[in-house]
């Protein structure tokens, strides 16, 4: 016990000293959430679009005008050429092409049926498909209107069933409190497995941890010194996150903070668990950071922080299962924004006691004294 | 066995093999308790190799070896605890002060808190940088730095002291200063355990091994390898040995 005071006293002045260490603790989280809460959004708010009108009739001016009024379009350009609107897409100043035909007026007052044409950037998957759902439910009420106009009072038009959504838990579909706590789950992973990391293998750099070996110190107790300054670190960050995002997001806090903090407690054990390991089989810094980026950048894009795991392959989900973020991804969400209980989250949390649990044994079993 | 109780190190038969290097070839020699003993050799010859196994952090291939009543293989932990080491590269940590490495390396050898103050005041005295001991570590010489070490290596008075090339890189002065100090070291009861490869220092020494090529070529005292050689110095002995 008293040499592991005497460690961490060490360890403590250490990371106080060091001047980069009081920005990452404190500046890197503020940008992080400020910034990228922001600017990971799926929301599609200015779409731009480029129409080919060549019917020029009050119709076509009036479905024209449907699209600038709302929010989310910006009619960028007005032209007559489909090659020019084309060439437009292809350097990427529009999203989106409207094609009003030429006898688009004519054919509605005739045949009571006309067409146009949408032709969408779709490099970006999701993105088009909202464009796709906006546009065609702009295109949907107009249709609709010209029904009711052109069929004033002789046909009644047929009872529809129309629905009425309610979005539970996130009414608004507020994407940032959903991004929040997402960028949080990360910015905790980081200061845990990665500084962590650096730290024991930055010892073997210096040369160091030689003297250390040759002290009879115990594994257990290095140990023990070495994560628990930044498992207390870690879970500080945590609790000035949600600081952060309680001012200035006004993300809810619907479930038991003690709960999630007691989650945050065994997913940092394993995820600092991992850092050890990675230093264990390093010998520089540099390896440490590509093992670590490697690590964590595919956790991090399969831990379903942008899109949902359930619409990833099989396979993904089975991977899944050995990566932490996904588990602390998908409980500080239930927490916070659901307000989950333990038993909501009870398997998340075994589960990722037994993967503490392995990954602590593991690192352990790997760090040895002798060369 | 020639273990009487007089000896801190006894190395039977020692062998170290890199694949199918072999680093040291059945090394044997004891060292007595209380002396200075001498572990010369070129580069490459494998001192430091023996040594880290003397220390408990290398194991050996075959061979017996004990050091201060302890066989390395089995109980290191036991040795550990006994002995001190300053490392070829330099390992107080650069950025804590020179009391708060003092502190930290009495701290994990379980000196009590008065016991680490009153050996930093002696040790620090003894070098006449008590007043100095808020600076940081990175902002001292070499030669400072080394002394240094040397006295948190002997802080929780340990049996022996293995010292790894701890003249390297520094001015003659602060050589001869360093030099003073094992001396002193010595005579207060450690037995100082030395490699160089400088071979004036061997002088130094009451008892010397020369290594060359992974195995014991000598070992004596230096008037007596001098004797045996025929030479004027321990340079011309080493010259001597290496070039059979």
């Amino acid at each position: 016990m008293k040499t592991i005071r005497y460690i961490l006293q060490k360890e403590f002045i250490q990371i106080f000293r060091n001047r980069t260490m009081l920005p990452i603790i404190f500046l890197v989280p503020i940008l992080q959430l400020v910034v990228l809460v922001h600017a990971a959004t799926l929301e599609m708010k200015k779409i731009e679009m480029f129409v080919v009108d060549n019917d020029l009739s009050g119709t076509s001016r009036e479905l024209v005008n449907k699209f600038s009024a709302s929010p989310f379009y910006v009619v960028e350009q007005v032209g007559f050429s489909v090659k020019e609107a084309e060439e437009s897409l292809k350097q990427g100043s529009v999203d989106v092409i409207l094609v009003i035909p030429s006898d688009f007026e004519k054919k509605l007052h005739k045949e009571e049926n006309a067409k146009v044409q949408l032709l969408v950037d779709a490099i970006n998957g999701a993105a088009a498909g909202l464009i796709y759902a906006y546009s065609h439910s702009i295109i949907a009420d107009y249709s609709n209107q010209i029904f009711l106009e052109l069929s004033r009072g002789l046909i009644r038009g047929p009872e529809t069933i129309s629905l009425t959504t309610t979005y539970w838990y996130n009414p608004d579909l507020n994407y940032k409190i959903y991004m929040l706590p997402g960028i949080l789950v990360i910015l905790v992973t980081l200061i845990g497995m990665f500084l962590s990391a650096l730290n024991l293998v930055r010892e073997k750099e210096m040369g160091t941890i030689e003297q250390i070996n040759v002290t009879p110190i115990r594994k257990y107790q290095f140990i023990i010194g070495k994560l628990l300054p930044f498992w207390i670190i870690a879970l500080f960050e945590l609790a000035f996150g949600l600081t952060i995002g309680k001012l200035f997001f006004h993300i809810p806090i619907e479930g038991s903070l003690l709960l999630l903090f007691g989650f945050a407690s065994v997913y940092l054990i394993a995820v600092m668990s991992i850092g050890l390991f990675i230093s264990t089989i390093s010998s520089t810094q540099q390896q440490v950071m590509f093992l670590s980026f490697f690590f964590l950048l595919t956790f991090i894009m399969m831990s379903g922080i942008f899109t949902p795991v359930e619409s990833m392959p099989d396979w993904a989900n089975y991977v899944n299962i050995a990566n932490p973020l996904a588990y602390f991804m998908r409980v500080i969400r239930m927490v916070l924004l659901k307000g989950s209980g333990f038993w909501d989250i009870s398997r998340e949390f075994f589960a990722m006691t037994g993967f503490a649990t392995i990954m602590l044994t593991l690192a352990v079993w790997r760090y040895r004294k002798v060369a | 066995m020639t273990d009487d109780g007089s000896n801190i190190i006894v190395v039977k038969d020692l062998v170290k093999k890199f694949g199918t290097f072999t680093a040291n070839d059945k090394l044997t020699f004891e060292v007595r308790k209380g002396e200075i003993f001498g572990f010369l050799g070129a580069n490459g010859a494998g001192k430091t190799t023996a040594l880290r196994i003397l220390c408990g952090l290398s194991r050996p291939t075959s061979g017996f070896v004990h050091v201060a009543g302890f066989d390395v293989s089995r109980h290191p932990e036991e040795i550990k605890k006994r002995i001190g080491y300053m490392s070829q590269k330099f390992s107080l940590y650069e950025d804590l002060t020179v009391e708060e490495n003092f502190t930290f390396y009495g701290g994990i050898y379980g000196l009590s808190r008065k016991q680490i103050k009153e050996q930093t005041n002696f040790l620090l005295e003894n070098l006449k940088f008590h007043k100095s001991k808020e600076i940081l570590i990175r902002a001292l010489p070499l030669g400072w730095k080394q002394k240094l070490a040397f006295s948190v290596a002997i802080m929780h008075r340990p049996k022996v002291v293995f010292l790894d090339e701890p003249t390297g890189g520094v001015d003659p002065v602060t050589r001869r200063q360093f030099w003073k100090m094992i001396y002193d070291t010595a005579s207060s009861g450690i037995t100082v355990f030395v490699t160089t490869h400088y071979m004036d220092e061997a002088e130094y020494c009451e008892r010397i091994s020369i290594m060359v090529d992974g195995r014991i070529k000598a070992l004596d005292t230096p008037a007596s390898l001098k004797q045996r050689f025929n030479a004027i110095n321990i340079e011309e002995v080493f010259l001597k040995i290496a070039r059979n």
